[in-house]
């Protein structure tokens, strides 16, 4: 999984894009608009920034059948979602994307198959193709195939240039997807080249987020104050080149800003997440969090899941915040936050995320930011997601990487 | 991107855009990688119309034939063919 629609992606834009002029500005807060099929969890890649689960190995033998995506996905149709994404793990490793695709297509979605590329073949988005795929988001991860192959643990450097190129082939779309962190924020320039000369129409930079692996490895993985400025900077000027007709989007470093992410466009509000196992979540980390019932699809449908479940509501609307957010006057913008963010890092879900300056706990990302110049913590070793790490994990082999947060990440 | 809308242009959606209406949201919405806008019924009627054969002009006569008490209603359209043409909606034949 490719930090592709963490967060305040791939709404707001869409918010974005609503500028008024005859346009409707207004978003409904009443239906899950995106749904995000993790259709596994099983990845041939291992990268180190990964946001699933670090314990989930657990949902590797348990995945739904076929039937079971095809009955949820008309079910989410049926309460309004409309973009559709197939993720995983690599959802490449199932056979029956092509069944869901066509169901999919059906069914009127949009669809976005978001690969790491590894798996496709001619035949396969040949059948995607005719199946009514619309379109495919590739992850991409640097310039060099030094830096691809170690921040993946795997050799698909070549692989990836040459799963671009098919894609371009059959007509769709390219979406690029580069994960942002320290091993590569220094080639923003070249990155953005090499994106437009594989012909990209889209190009997401997603500045890393800690979650799930990406927070183990955060020492390892954080760029400096100084890098993403510089990365900023070079995509602001690379979008300001009326030649450059790709489209960026930039995903926030949030540790780096005053202010949390609006993260998922709120709780509950437009997501909605279904996993290789069945569980139905507002956000990708929402597991982290404590003391929650999340539905699954196996027991209920998606209507409870989305309007009844105590889960969802939790967290909508405002009534659950606490001080500084229930009187602040910019609580609209950010809706106070992550509520993940809030609880691995400080333990109380409720309470400001602490990216923000308002926040009592906001020393503990400047600690992090630190932390992260460290060199005897930056020199511990990057635990790679792989089953054995994930097993490992779970056995509590790692606590000295995970003790520091308020649940397993 | 020249902006300049005539009323002998022809429009049809760009490449990789879908359009629909929608029942759960009773509107007709714009879908693309990574996104989507709603469209407010007028714009969705402009955009109904667009066959890959229609003029500018066409889609004008047209609304203001079947709307007739809206008022304005010309320079609505333009607005809206150069924001959609602004934000890559639509392509030019």
């Amino acid at each position: 999984m490719t930090q592709a629609s963490l967060g305040e992606s791939v709404v707001q834009k869409t918010v974005h894009a609503q500028q008024n002029n005859g346009v409707s500005a207004a978003v409904t807060h009443t239906q899950p608009l995106w749904l995000l099929a993790e259709v596994t969890y099983r990845c041939p890649l291992h990268c180190a920034f990964c946001y699933n689960p670090t314990d989930y190995d657990k949902h590797t033998q348990n995945e739904l059948t076929t039937e079971q995506w095809i009955e949820a996905l008309r079910d989410a149709r049926k309460l309004g979602a409309i973009q559709l994404g197939i993720s995983g793990g690599e959802p490449l490793l199932r056979d029956d994307i092509e069944d869901i695709v066509i169901e999919a297509k059906k069914l009127g979605y949009y669809s976005n198959l978001i690969t790491s590329g590894v798996g496709l073949t001619e035949k396969r988005i040949q059948a995607f193709k005719d199946g009514g795929l619309d379109h495919i988001q590739l992850s991409m991860h640097d310039i060099t195939e030094e830096i691809n192959n170690f921040i993946t643990n795997t050799k698909t450097f070549e692989l990836k240039k040459k799963v671009a190129a098919m894609i371009k082939n059959h007509g769709y779309p390219m979406v690029l997807n580069v994960v942002i962190h320290r091993y590569n924020i220094g080639h923003m320039k070249e990155i953005l080249e090499m994106a437009q000369a594989l012909g990209a129409d889209y190009i997401e930079l997603a500045n890393t987020q800690y979650y799930g692996w990406s927070l183990v490895n955060r020492n390892q993985l954080m760029p400096t104050k100084e890098q993403v400025d510089e990365a900023e900077a070079i995509t602001n000027e690379f979008r300001a080149n009326p030649n450059n007709k790709m489209k960026i989007f930039f995903v926030v470093p949030d540790y780096f800003s005053d202010r949390p992410k609006k993260c998922m466009n709120g709780w509950g509000e437009v997501f909605m997440i279904v996993t290789a196992n069945g569980d139905v979540l507002p956000c990708h980390s929402a597991r982290s969090l404590p003391n929650m019932q999340f539905p699954n699809v196996r027991d209920s449908g998606l209507a409870y899941a989305w309007k009844d479940s105590p889960a969802f509501n939790k967290y909508r609307g405002d009534s659950w915040m606490k001080e500084p957010c229930r009187s602040c006057s910019e609580k609209e913008n950010d809706l106070g936050g992550c509520r993940c963010q809030a609880f691995l890092l400080s333990g109380d879900a409720e309470i400001a995320d602490p990216v923000c300056t308002k926040s009592p706990y906001r020393h503990l990302i400047d600690q992090a930011i630190e932390d992260s110049k460290n060199p005897v913590l930056v020199a511990q070793p990057i635990v790679f997601r792989n089953d054995k790490n994930s097993k490992r994990i779970i056995a509590g082999e790692l606590n000295d990487r995970v003790e520091g947060f308020h649940s397993l990440p | 991107m020249d902006m300049n809308i005539q009323h002998s242009d022809i429009y049809a959606l760009a490449l990789h855009h879908r359009f629909q209406w929608e029942e759960a949201q009773q509107n007709y919405v714009i879908l693309f990688p990574e996104g989507m806008v709603k469209l407010h019924g007028g714009a969705g009627e402009i955009l109904k119309r667009l066959d890959g054969k229609v003029t500018v002009s066409d889609v004008i006569t047209d609304l203001q034939a079947t709307f007739p008490d809206a008022v304005n209603i010309e320079t609505d359209i333009i607005g809206m063919f150069e924001l959609a043409v602004s934000k890559g909606w639509l392509r030019k034949l």
